[in-house]
């Protein structure tokens, strides 16, 4: 077995008191809520937190998603099961439903967050991506209360975001359901973490395609928004020869670096065909418009 | 629960240990907990090839919990820093001058827990002096490379050696006259056997006794108390080898790796009971890989595709020791030669050379028996490749070229007698099963549409069942098995083996030839393994050895008891033994079937009321020394489809016919084949152990090292046929390995013949989607 090194053990009856927890045990305190990208490190001896607070009592707080002035709501503890079963997510963000459906197995579903998969800042992590198809907004509350972070500025860096060491997240909140949304990806394996995966949220009317927004996993430092893609598609009809501009746009403003699973070439070439997949698809959820 | 069946020989029964299994009661070796057990960690070198200048352990033995830290010099002092390897090689226990993998042992911790452990490693403070290192293994023989092994005197190189077999001259001919010649070369990459629970001992040595208890993941329990004696000095009958439950072994669990030596050394210093486990990177970074063979496969044939000759060049790539398993000197690569497979080749050859590198030593038998694996892997590859070449259906150049079933038993041009079989029967239930006609169309249809499907085939036979002891030894210890019954009063029996279950069902298998032998119930055979104090010496479970060998074994020893019972009958019915016949359940006086006796009734006998002149009891023992290998054999059809736009490989459909002659329990079979199925086209698809340039591993954890899932799988379809073995008392053959060689050249030949169109005639494994999409982009395919 591999074993972590020391650490000092709490529990949080509160986000309020989980709040004050990280203050009195510093920078090198950790949360504790899923556990499943955080253990692994420890055990591998990646991370060595001095301090785990565990946030799992917290379900009654932060276990949640639902539809408030129509507006999608996800609690930081919602685990990714809960949005795997969740009708309106499957109704009306199927991007999530899809995310869902290809992260990890279902061990790791039933305990994985999603407020662990948005603080933990890894840029192979598929919701950061789906949700910054969907342009969310982050809430964090810390000493100071609760404020609002649109998800492009959550991620500073691989594994970094601009929360305070004593801020957690409390939710994610989606204003608008798209018309249509779609998530793809490419992994060697089940289990395995993206070799690069697409987000793409729009809207059509008039039969051209409005507000699209497209994420992208596991192609750079950091989870990246295709912006010059998303421009090339906005106010156009749909059409493949449009999502082939846009795809091989995104595929220049990726960053994808080699590794395991494969050349710079292939991702970018991934990026390229899984944004015109994703594309098809979220155009013919929001009713065709081709 | 069905407290009532009886079960025999033949049926799909249940398997006996699952009860245990599935409720969480499995005894495995890190569920032992002795009374003031002491844990442990091993130091690992960061480093793939450096000289140790210093190693100060003063800070980790300060660390509260920690009782020792062992290094390579304490071992030196007792003359145990190495150790020998089953190849006849040395490898180093912990590591003295060098240290020449990433992942070698270099220091043994001893504490209270295994945290303490883990803790007082990176208190340890080894001062390395990098070397230059050897990766590649075609690089290990150029002028100039790094001597890995200066520890023996005299090496000036990285060669372990050169062998070759077959008649060169011969086969030179036949590429000589030959119409057509084709020549492949391939990798057959480094892959690992990667059991779920990795391997560990719990070392117990009783001071006041002087006896060691050894719990131990092993294979090979008896053998490894013969090696244990040999190499520490301890006499034999003072250690106890006891391998309980063990989660999967494939081969990983044959050597003996330096943990075991290490917790022995250090409960006979603390004379308190010593526990070692490794994690998964452990055993992922330092334990027996598999494969690493570089190959050249050639064929020469007829126009019309009728082999002449067949040729292989081998580079082998085994690691920093030479650790590889080999039923003896005489194989250093394995049982390679049965290359020729299911054909009728007049002419064949084969040339190795094997060397060191800075990687973890082994080449074992992951799953199959001795490089069969790879031998079949060539030659399936290279049968495609001229295929290709003579534009000939892959299914009528193997057809073409198979032995036949009028010439068994047959003697391959390597030397093999082949115990039965029909090749034609095989490939045509698999054909029937695909329905290879309407693939055909169907392939046809895909292409015209602009998707990319593929077919791949597979015919091949197996060599499993290492004896006879005269070809086969492990360090002098000849291979046959044994079996030791004995039946109680009420005609329940105990049956002990010299094998090892490490979830292969023996529980219930060998229990079932016992029933099937004797007329009892299966359900009343209790079997044991895996305990040296308490079970008759054998060679373990390896190489799809136990059925041929030990089946044999209980067998015949169940026929040896019979004969016994067979005398007490006939004193019980008044009759005399010559007119006693067996009727399948019973014994019965010739001419009159009312007048009989059940083995039961025989039983109580034995015990109650035996003749005179005969001794009480009812059991036996049996050493079994098989005349022959057995040689089971399969016909596969993989279907693929590829994802053109990136590159993902699709298994659509597996079909799998095989022949292990007669089968005891089919569902048993059956479970072995989906394991070993999902083994092999994880090998052709995902699994590899690959490291940078500098020596660094890069698979040390299961997020990096991808087996398959049960989402990759696909629904498998097997057909069998039964050509019973000609020389096994039961006619039964092994089985589990068939799958694990014969499916991943069916993958490859799939995905390559998908690709041909476009002008693809090889991609060596795993064919990841990257590597895919390379080729396809390269031969102008785009998204
Ligand atoms: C085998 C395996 C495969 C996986 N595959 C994928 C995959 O394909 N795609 C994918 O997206 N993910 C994958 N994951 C990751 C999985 O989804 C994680 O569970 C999830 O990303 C993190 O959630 P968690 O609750 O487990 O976080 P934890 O591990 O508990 O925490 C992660 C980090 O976030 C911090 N944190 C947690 N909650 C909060 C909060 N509310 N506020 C502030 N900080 C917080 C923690 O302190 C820690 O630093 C995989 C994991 C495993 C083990």
């Amino acid at each position: 077995m591999q074993v972590p090194a020391r650490f000092d053990y709490e529990v949080a009856a509160s986000v309020e008191e989980a709040i004050r927890l990280l203050e009195r045990h510093g920078p090198e305190a950790r949360l504790l809520a899923g556990g499943h990208s955080l253990i692994p490190m420890m055990k591998l001896r990646l991370a060595f937190p001095e301090t785990l607070i565990d946030i799992h009592e917290l379900d009654g707080e932060l276990r949640y998603i639902r539809e408030e002035d129509g507006a999608l709501e996800i609690g930081a503890l919602a685990r990714h099961q809960d949005v795997l079963d969740s009708e309106v997510v499957r109704e009306r963000y199927p991007i999530l439903w899809d995310a869902e459906t290809m992260i990890a197995d279902p061990l790791v579903r039933n305990m994985g967050t999603v407020g662990g998969s948005l603080a933990h800042g890894d840029p192979a992590e598929d919701l950061p991506a789906a949700f910054m198809a969907l342009g969310c907004e982050v809430v964090a509350r810390g000493p100071g209360g609760e404020r609002t972070i649109p998800i492009d500025e959550l991620q500073t860096g691989p594994f970094e975001t601009v929360l305070d060491p004593a801020e957690i997240i409390v939710g994610a909140r989606i204003l608008r359901a798209p018309q249509g949304s779609a998530y793809t990806k490419v992994k060697r394996r089940t289990g395995d973490y993206a070799s690069a995966a697409i987000g793409v949220a729009l809207n059509i009317s008039d039969g051209e395609i409005r507000d699209a927004g497209i994420g992208m996993c596991a192609v750079g430092g950091q989870t990246l928004r295709a912006r010059g893609a998303e421009e090339i598609l906005e106010g156009q009809r749909p059409n493949m020869e449009l999502y082939k501009r846009a795809g091989e746009r995104a595929a220049e403003e990726s960053e994808p670096s080699e590794d395991a699973r494969g050349p710079v070439e292939y991702k970018r070439d991934l990026v390229k065909v899984l944004v015109v997949r994703a594309l098809e698809k979220a155009v013919e959820r929001a009713g065709g418009g081709a | 629960m069905e407290t009532d069946s009886r079960h025999t020989m033949g049926d799909r029964m249940l398997r006996k240990e699952d009860g245990r299994f599935i409720r969480g009661k499995g005894n495995y070796v890190d569920d032992v907990r002795l009374p003031s057990m002491l844990h442990s960690a091993i130091l690992r070198s960061p480093f793939a090839h450096a000289r140790i200048n210093n190693i100060d352990t003063s800070a980790a033995l300060e660390l509260e919990g920690v009782h020792a830290v062992i290094t390579g010099e304490d071992l030196a002092a007792q003359g145990l820093a190495w150790m020998p390897t089953l190849a006849g090689d040395t490898q180093a226990v912990l590591a003295t001058d060098k240290v020449r993998f990433q992942g070698q042992e270099v220091a043994f911790v001893v504490a209270d827990d295994k945290y303490v452990a883990q803790d007082a490693l990176e208190l340890i403070d080894v001062d390395y002096e990098p070397l230059e290192v050897i990766v590649d293994s075609r690089k290990a023989l150029e002028e100039g490379a790094p001597i890995i092994r200066d520890d023996k005197e005299g090496k000036e190189d990285n060669r372990i050696f050169s062998w070759d077999a077959g008649d060169k001259e011969a086969t030179q001919r036949a590429f000589e006259r030959a119409e057509v010649t084709v020549s492949q070369d391939m990798f057959y990459p480094r892959c690992h056997p990667a059991p779920m629970e990795t391997c560990g001992a719990v070392a117990d040595y009783d001071v006041s006794t002087g006896k060691m208890t050894l719990h131990m993941t092993s294979q090979a329990p008896h053998a490894h108390r013969t090696l244990f004696a040999m190499v520490s000095g301890l006499p034999e009958h003072q250690i106890r080898i006891i391998s309980p439950d063990i989660g999967g072994g494939f081969g990983n669990k044959v050597p003996i790796y330096p943990g075991y030596v290490c917790a022995a050394v250090a409960s006979l210093i603390l004379g308190q009971p010593v526990k070692w486990m490794e994690s998964r990177s452990d055993n992922l970074m330092s334990t027996s890989f598999a494969r690493d063979y570089h190959m050249t496969g050639e064929i020469a044939a007829t126009s019309d595709g009728e082999i002449l000759g067949v040729r292989s060049t081998i580079l082998a790539d085994h690691g920093a020791f030479d650790a590889h398993a080999q039923p003896g000197e005489q194989y250093p690569t394995g049982f390679f030669p049965i290359f020729t497979s299911c054909y009728d080749v007049p002419a064949a050859y084969a040339a190795a050379t094997g060397v060191y590198s800075n990687k973890a030593p082994g080449g074992i038998a992951y799953r199959c028996s001795f490089r069969v694996t790879e031998a079949i892997y060539l030659m399936e590859r290279t049968m495609d490749v001229l295929a290709d070449e003579l534009e000939m259906d892959p299914v009528e150049l193997r057809r073409k070229n198979f032995v036949k079933k009028e010439q068994m038993p047959y003697v391959s041009v390597m030397g093999w007698e082949y115990d039965g079989g029909d090749y034609d029967a095989g490939l045509d239930e698999a054909l029937r099963i695909a329905g290879y006609e309407e693939l055909l169309e169907e392939q046809k249809k895909a292409r015209e549409e602009g998707r990319i499907m593929g077919i791949g085939f597979s015919t091949f036979t197996e060599i499993v069942g290492a004896g006879p002891g005269k070809k086969c030894h492990i360090a002098g210890i000849e291979m046959f098995d044994s079996a030791e019954l004995r039946l109680h009063p009420t005609g329940k029996a105990i049956l002990k083996l010299g094998v090892k279950s490490q979830g292969q069902g023996h529980e219930t298998t060998f229990a079932q030839i016992v029933a099937g032998e004797l007329g009892i119930p299966a359900e009343n055979v209790e079997v044991r393994e895996g305990d040296t104090d308490n079970t008759p010496f054998g060679l373990g479970t390896y190489a799809s050895r136990s059925t041929p060998v030990c089946g044999a074994a209980t067998a015949i020893v169940s026929r040896k008891v019979r004969e016994k019972g067979k005398k007490i009958a006939a004193h019980m019915l008044e009759a005399s033994a010559e007119d006693m016949e067996w009727t399948g359940e019973r014994f019965q006086v010739k001419g009159s079937p009312d007048r009989g006796a059940t083995m039961e009734e025989v039983s109580f006998a034995a015990y109650t009321n035996v003749p005179d002149g005969e001794e009480a009891g009812l059991e036996g023992v049996t050493y079994y020394d098989p005349p022959e290998m057995t040689y089971p054999f399969g016909a596969y059809i993989c279907v693929v489809e590829i994802d053109r736009g990136t590159g993902q490989v699709e298994v659509k459909r597996f079909i799998a016919v095989d022949d292990c002659g007669v089968r005891i329990n089919p569902m048993i079979v059956e479970g072995q084949m989906h394991g070993g199925l999902a083994s092999g086209i994880g090998t052709a698809l995902m699994e590899v152990i690959e490291f940078d340039e500098e020596g660094n591993h890069l698979n040390s954890s299961f997020m990096d090292y991808l087996m398959l899932t049960s989402m990759e799988a696909p629904s498998y379809e097997l057909g069998e046929i039964v050509t019973p073995s000609t020389h096994h008392p039961l006619g039964a053959r092994g089985v589990a390995e068939s799958p694990t060689v014969g499916s991943p050249p069916a993958v490859v030949n799939a995905v390559v013949d998908a690709l041909s169109p476009y002008g693809v005639r090889h991609l060596d494994m795993p064919l990841t989607p990257a590597r895919v999409w390379a080729a396809l982009r390269e031969n102008g395919v785009d998204a």
